[in-house]
């Protein structure tokens, strides 16, 4: 495919940065067409520096307490751990 | 079920009369639907069921809609053929044996195939617009800020817009009517200036219209294809419109462009499936960083790693400046571009895709190939416009071809009348 894959290496690092584990055909896979697109992707170089007026206004409410889901209904798409998610061990 | 349109088929029925009563709508299934499941395409959300309607459902059931099914569709809404569904592809009813388009091909082919009358879809970068090219239907893609999103469950907020899917322009805009609207729940919607009647825009008359042609989207599209366009572009000749051909320099850079700010946002949404509060059930035995990255792993397929790692690439240190912020100016260039274009013109035209319905499993080895079919759909939602894709036609080979017409900011109904000469 492309002359300039990346480095499997550097994939590996963007996949950890990323939280994503990659098995190690997918990791020499993506390594060969990153290359072709990131080549793709270094054409912007050549846009000038543009004006960018964004002509927007920021849409504000009052910050006030409104009706929101119950905790039964936050949970129902967790293992429930009595009334808690329940996730790993943070270190 | 023999196109696999449908993810789940359970009905969800409306109590109410209205506009939409005695209409199926079919929607996509990254769309949020109250105690029905919401896969997005993937093993992710495999057993996903939201505790809430997106607004957008709220609105058809308000409409007296009844919603058939959630449709099928490349995962996370990331391809171009619903090929990248962990759910199985659809084919294609109105080309057998080829992709419906994507990413909302299921909601094209339930449309095409009459498995519901109307359908909502997403498009991002042209995946409401694509499908409906590719099946011979309707898809609008509109004005960023029209249509709530909220419900929506995310791949690139800044792109993002729920259209609609008809047999006929006439039935997308009695759609796109129903659900466009300032929705207080999503800070980016806002009212449209004009009346919002966008079926009675339906007339067919393109009497003294000017259509601007960018040669850019014209330039490298497949030759049955461009000769399709420009019989749809006689067509309308005929009824009184007439075309000038412009130059827009920006077009060029536009589909890296989009990819580049599209993976960037996707690696900073996606980064809620972590398998705590949704998504596949752990034995937990490593640490938070070990156990997110496995179920990770496990839960997203192939092409949305790839979008998450490179748009991770493009937001990481030393890279920020030559990609992302590259990608923001070419961005702000392609708007200025489509500003003045716009001037001289009532619409701009183009061929919907430069090519016609691929071959099933075709594309699926080669991602930048794919990436570049969406050319001249990207631009459109980089520049928050709105764009109708109409059917133009077949190529001599009998595979359907959409015509792409992209209107002002809010100018839907400038679209609509335009489109619905033509069907």
């Amino acid at each position: 495919m492309s002359d300039s894959a990346v480095d499997p290496d550097e994939v590996r690092h963007v996949a950890d940065l990323a939280r994503v584990d990659l098995a190690e055909e997918e990791l020499e896979r993506f390594a060969e067409q990153f290359g072709e697109i990131l080549d793709a992707f270094e054409t912007l170089e050549e846009v000038p520096e543009v004006e960018r007026e964004a002509d927007l206004v920021n849409v504000m409410r009052p910050d006030e307490r409104r009706a929101s889901l119950d905790q039964e209904q936050a949970l129902q798409n967790a293992d429930d751990e009595e009334g808690f998610f329940k996730g790993p061990k943070v270190s | 079920m023999s196109y696999n349109a449908f993810i789940t088929r359970e009905t969800i029925e409306s109590d109410t009369e209205g506009p939409l009563t005695d209409k199926t709508v079919a929607v996509k299934d990254n769309i949020s639907t109250e105690g029905v499941r919401t896969t997005c395409g993937s093993a992710m959300l495999e057993e996903y069921v939201p505790p809430y309607d997106a607004t957008v459902v709220q609105r058809l059931k308000e409409a007296g809609a009844t919603i058939p099914g959630k449709t099928n569709m490349d995962e996370f809404g990331m391809g171009t053929t619903t090929e990248t569904s962990a759910f199985g592809p659809t084919d294609n009813p109105a080309a057998e044996g080829r992709v419906p388009g994507g990413s909302s091909g299921g909601s094209a082919a339930a449309v095409a195939a009459g498995e519901a009358d109307l359908a909502l879809g997403t498009d991002t970068g042209g995946s409401v617009r694509c499908p409906a090219a590719f099946t011979g239907t309707v898809g609008i893609k509109p004005t960023y800020g029209l249509v709530s999103r909220y419900g929506l469950i995310a791949y690139a907020n800044s792109l993002e817009q729920i259209g609609p899917i008809a047999p006929s322009v006439e039935e997308a805009a009695e759609l796109l009517e129903v659900i466009a609207g300032p929705d207080d729940r999503d800070a980016t919607t806002r009212e449209a200036p004009g009346d919002g009647a966008y079926v009675e825009a339906a007339d067919g008359d393109v009497e003294g219209l000017e259509i601007g042609i960018p040669t850019e989207l014209l330039d490298g599209a497949d030759e049955r294809v461009v000769e399709t366009f420009w019989e749809a572009i006689d067509e309308l000749e005929a009824k009184g419109a007439s075309y000038h051909e412009v130059s827009m320099e920006s077009l060029q850079h536009a589909v890296e462009a989009y990819y580049v700010i599209a993976m960037s946002e996707a690696s900073s949404n996606l980064a809620r499936f972590d398998g705590v509060r949704y998504g596949p059930t752990q034995e937990y035995e490593g640490n938070w960083n070990e156990e997110f990255a496995a179920v990770r792993e496990e839960g997203f397929g192939e092409e949305v790693k790839r979008r998450i790692l490179l748009g991770t690439y493009a937001l990481s240190a030393g890279y920020h400046d030559k990609y992302y912020k590259q990608a923001q100016d070419a961005r702000a260039w392609v708007k200025q571009d489509f500003d003045s274009a716009l001037e001289a013109a009532d619409v701009l035209a183009s061929p919907t895709m430069p090519v016609p319905p691929m071959e099933r499993g075709e594309s699926l080895d080669d991602p930048l190939t794919m990436y570049l079919a969406d050319a001249n759909t990207t631009p459109v939602n980089l520049a928050n416009l709105p764009a109708i894709s109409v059917p133009a036609g077949e190529t001599s080979d009998g595979l359907p071809v959409g015509l792409q017409l992209i209107g002002p900011a809010f100018g839907e109904k400038t679209i609509i009348r335009a489109g619905s000469a033509l069907a």
